[in-house]
């Protein structure tokens, strides 16, 4: 009996809690607004799966607690409900997993006039390696780093010679433009994480994956170390200003190039 | 109902094979410690298992000091902190619950609840006991050596796992390699013998589809474990070889403290698919012997026949074979190509369905049922608010685009204590006030069960409710402390502190439960042979506590299915599965 209640009241403070949360993801400032979108979906059905579910079952336990002559009816089987809920349920999983996959389409298909950029993980900083004035990022391996080439850039290709490289320091993007965010790392595991992107991916020695992102926002944001890579995981933090195109051409003039960081 | 199966119009049929010879031990320690009785073997792995719970409730008390109350308690070092999350997480997926449902559960039940005398091969089920208690031996010893455990995170990943700045990567890694691969090959031989002795030892009358869905659950789960965990003995192997030997299995080319490092040519990734090919399978050999006990639980205490017993047995096949094919939703965001996202997105959400089905189906048992509110009853309705709960949030995870977001933040931790955490310990409490009647012939009390349950549950709920909004933040998970992340509000650290508070009353509720446990062996009310008056083949055993051998001279023979609750006629509630036909009951169907 009391359970009964219990059950009502688990339903009616998890959706409580839900709408009156103040928790929830940060402003968004890219263009993965979709996600957003599908994240909200979601909590709609499931949400609304939990309370029916969980409802009902407060409703069995209390119209079918044992009292004196109450007897359970004995029903093995019964298709056409089975059927029916069978039906329902793989509606509401099409309806969540048809938005996620078209979204996901998208998250797979940089687009073509995307700007190239590197983030070169290490424990426990961050560095960044933007292309020069031929628009290309010059060719980079592990085998390569040693002091005087901290991110293992090819001193063989002359691609990479006036690629800039931000060793530690403040990462500066242009707005409304698209940017692929490769990503390696010198050491162990990383995941490049800036919340209000929304998009994040893992950094793996020897491989170079990416995502990418179009900012929408100017300002201010932390980059987060979001895959576990020892002891300082937690402080491998970095800066993150998202202005406007003039103001990343003037940035980038005062940074520093792989050529004259050799010399 | 023409059509259903299980009645007992179709009787047993003769036997056909002589019995099997059961060595029958002649000493004190070939009775109590190297036994080779199911039953035995099933207390000492779930004894075992306990103890080594213990340990990592107390590394969750660490945990949440740590994370409530950043800064307070200096004897938690990051180092320490990242080591308390690894053991606490290795040591509750697999040598608490894996251990307990299959080693423990799976040991007591599958031969009492299929009419067998004992495992097939019993004296391989008592070498899987020691094997699996030297492989804890070896897991606490690593708490022992210098530099400690490892401190790699429960996955151990690599190159981190066995590189300098990971704590515990002087011998903790070592140890918790060699431990798995030795908890392996005891599993093993467990293992073997539940596939074999539902397989091979079933009495007569008992067809697959009159198994109770216990056996149902543990059988396939054991079919999954014996083919997932060679993937784990594999990448533990390989990994021991990459730090002993200097091999690259999974080791590219890198650098540490500005020097390059002799490996090269290995792959991260592939120790990834490797661990998620076992850990995804995983998730449902913890849950499959639950969803299978809790079934019974249900039917037997709500008083009616589980409802839709067929296309229940199915949804159990079926998640476990899909569940094989789903193992890369644990790696989105991992850097594999991305393209593997449709594929894996679509096999993650398709179970969705067989598992609802399961949901429903026991909430459809208690529908029209006469519900018994008996501590086992309670937990088992806690499984299914949980199970519910944390099956509903994996469609966010699963979901490939949202995951993208929320992989790596406490989202994921709240979702996978809720689903694979709380609600099958929910089921384990359930079986343990269900099932310890039959084990020692005591009830255990029901004040301090109805105590327990309460405060476990709804405790639970507050911790890891409230954790999945910490989670969408922003907050990481494996963070040693959260509180200067900018998009985490100071609102969210008090969130933090109160889940930290309400993780240590649920911690201390469940020593009311040992003491339940110890109190009851003596001064628990008697419980007689089939005090919940049920029906599977477990309660009809002519001594309680079963003897050696279970069944004294004759095996049962069954003649209907494990649901005959409340049949229309019959002159009792229930008809045990040993009972022919009862006159009245074919009039009336």
């Amino acid at each position: 009996m009391v359970v009964a209640w219990v059950m009502v009241a688990v339903v009616v403070g998890s959706i409580a809690f839900h709408l009156l949360s103040p928790w929830w993801f940060p402003p968004l400032a890219s263009n993965w607004g979709y996600i957003d979108d599908t994240t909200i979906l979601t909590f709609w059905i499931t949400g609304i799966v939990f309370a029916a579910v969980v409802l009902f079952m407060a409703y069995c336990l209390f119209r079918f607690r044992h009292r004196d002559g109450n007897t359970a009816r004995y029903e093995p089987e019964n298709k056409r409900l089975e059927t029916w809920l069978v039906t329902l349920t793989a509606a509401g999983v099409i309806a969540m997993l048809t938005p996620g996959l078209f979204v996901w389409a998208q998250f797979v298909s940089v687009p073509e006039d995307a700007m190239e950029i590197e983030v070169i993980g290490q424990q426990w900083l961050w560095n960044y390696r933007l292309p020069g004035e031929d628009g290309q990022l010059g060719r980079a391996d592990n085998r390569f780093v040693n002091f005087d080439n901290p991110l293992g850039i090819d001193p063989e290709d002359p691609a990479g010679q006036d690629d800039y490289m931000i060793i530690g320091g403040e990462l500066v993007l242009p707005v409304d433009a698209p940017v692929r965010f490769g990503l390696r790392s010198v050491d162990v595991l990383h995941n490049f994480y800036v919340p209000e992107i929304r998009a994040k991916m893992d950094m793996i020695p020897g491989s170079v994956t990416y995502f990418w992102a179009t900012l929408t926002q100017e300002g201010s944001y932390e980059i987060l170390c979001a895959e576990l890579c020892g002891t300082g995981h937690s402080y491998m933090r970095g800066g993150f200003r998202a202005v406007t195109q003039d103001e990343y051409d003037q940035w980038l003039g005062t940074q520093m190039t792989f050529a004259e960081f050799a010399s | 109902m023409a059509d259903i199966p299980h009645d007992a119009s179709a009787s047993a049929p003769p036997a056909e094979l002589g019995e099997m010879e059961l060595y029958h031990p002649r000493s004190w320690w070939t009775k109590y410690v190297f036994s080779q009785d199911a039953k035995v073997i099933a207390i000492q792995y779930a004894v075992t298992a306990f103890g080594i719970g213990f340990v990592a409730l107390v590394l969750s008390w660490l945990i949440r000091l740590q994370l409530g109350f950043p800064g307070t308690f200096n004897f938690i070092s990051p180092e320490a902190y990242y080591q308390f999350i690894t053991m606490h997480g290795m040591i509750m997926v697999v040598y608490l619950l894996t251990a307990l449902f299959l080693g423990g559960f799976g040991n007591y039940l599958i031969p009492l609840m299929v009419g067998a005398r004992d495992m097939v091969f019993p004296y391989a089920n008592m070498l899987s006991y020691w094997i699996y208690l030297v492989a804890v031996l070896v897991l606490v010893a690593s708490f022992f050596v210098p530099g400690g455990p490892t401190g790699a995170g429960w996955t151990l990943y690599p190159p981190q796992a066995i590189m300098s700045n990971t704590p515990g990567q002087q011998g903790g890694i070592i140890l918790m390699l060699v431990s798995l691969a030795l908890f392996i090959i005891g599993f093993t031989m467990g293992g073997l013998n539940y596939t074999v002795t539902v397989l091979q030892a079933r009495t007569r009358g008992m067809t697959l589809m009159r198994m109770p869905l216990t056996v149902w659950g543990i059988f396939v789960a054991t079919v999954m474990a014996l083919l997932a965990f060679p993937a784990l003995f594999v990448a533990a192997v390989m990994m021991l070889f990459d730090k002993l030997l200097g091999t690259s299995f999974f080791m590219p080319t890198l650098v540490e403290f500005g020097q390059q490092l002799s490996y090269g040519g290995g792959s991260p990734i592939l120790f990834q698919h490797l661990f998620w090919f076992f850990g995804h399978p995983e998730v449902y050999i913890v849950a499959l012997p639950a969803f299978g006990i809790v079934s019974d639980l249900i039917a037997t205490h709500a008083r009616r026949n589980i409802f839709g017993y067929r296309m229940m047995v199915w949804a159990i096949v079926i998640i476990g074979a899909l569940s094989f094919i789903v193992w890369a939703h644990h790696m989105y965001v991992s850097g594999m190509n991305p393209y593997f996202g449709f594929f894996f997105a679509t096999t993650t959400l398709i179970i969705a369905v067989p598992t609802a089905i399961k949901v429903y189906n026991w909430v459809l048992t208690l529908w029209r049922g006469d519900i018994h509110f008996t501590t086992p009853m309670l937990f088992a309705l806690g499984f299914i608010v949980t199970f519910v709960n944390g099956g509903l949030s994996g469609l966010f995870l699963g979901n490939v685009v949202i995951d993208v977001p929320l992989s790596d933040t406490m989202f994921v931790v709240a979702h996978f204590h809720m689903v694979m955490g709380v609600a099958p310990i929910m089921v384990i409490f359930g079986a343990i006030y269900h099932w310890y009647p039959k084990v020692t012939g005591r009830m255990l009390s029901e004040g301090l069960g109805k105590f327990h349950f309460w405060v476990t549950f709804v405790g639970a709920y507050l911790i890891f409710f409230p954790m999945h909004y910490v989670g969408l933040t922003g907050a990481p998970r494996r963070y040693f402390e959260t509180t200067d992340i900018a998009v985490v509000p100071d609102s969210a650290m008090a969130l933090n502190a109160f889940i930290s508070v309400m993780a240590f009353i649920v911690g201390f509720a469940q020593l009311v439960f040992i003491f339940n446990l110890v109190w009851s062996l003596k001064n628990g009310k008697h419980a007689g042979g089939n005090p919940w008056r049920a029906t599977s083949l477990e309660w009809q055993t002519p001594k309680t506590p079963p003897e050696h051998g279970n069944w004294g001279k004759e095996l049962p023979v069954v003649y209907r299915w494990a649901y005959d609750y409340s049949v229309p006629g019959a002159p009792e509630d229930f008809i045990a599965q040993n009972q022919p036909a009862v006159a009245g009951r074919e009039a009336s169907t």
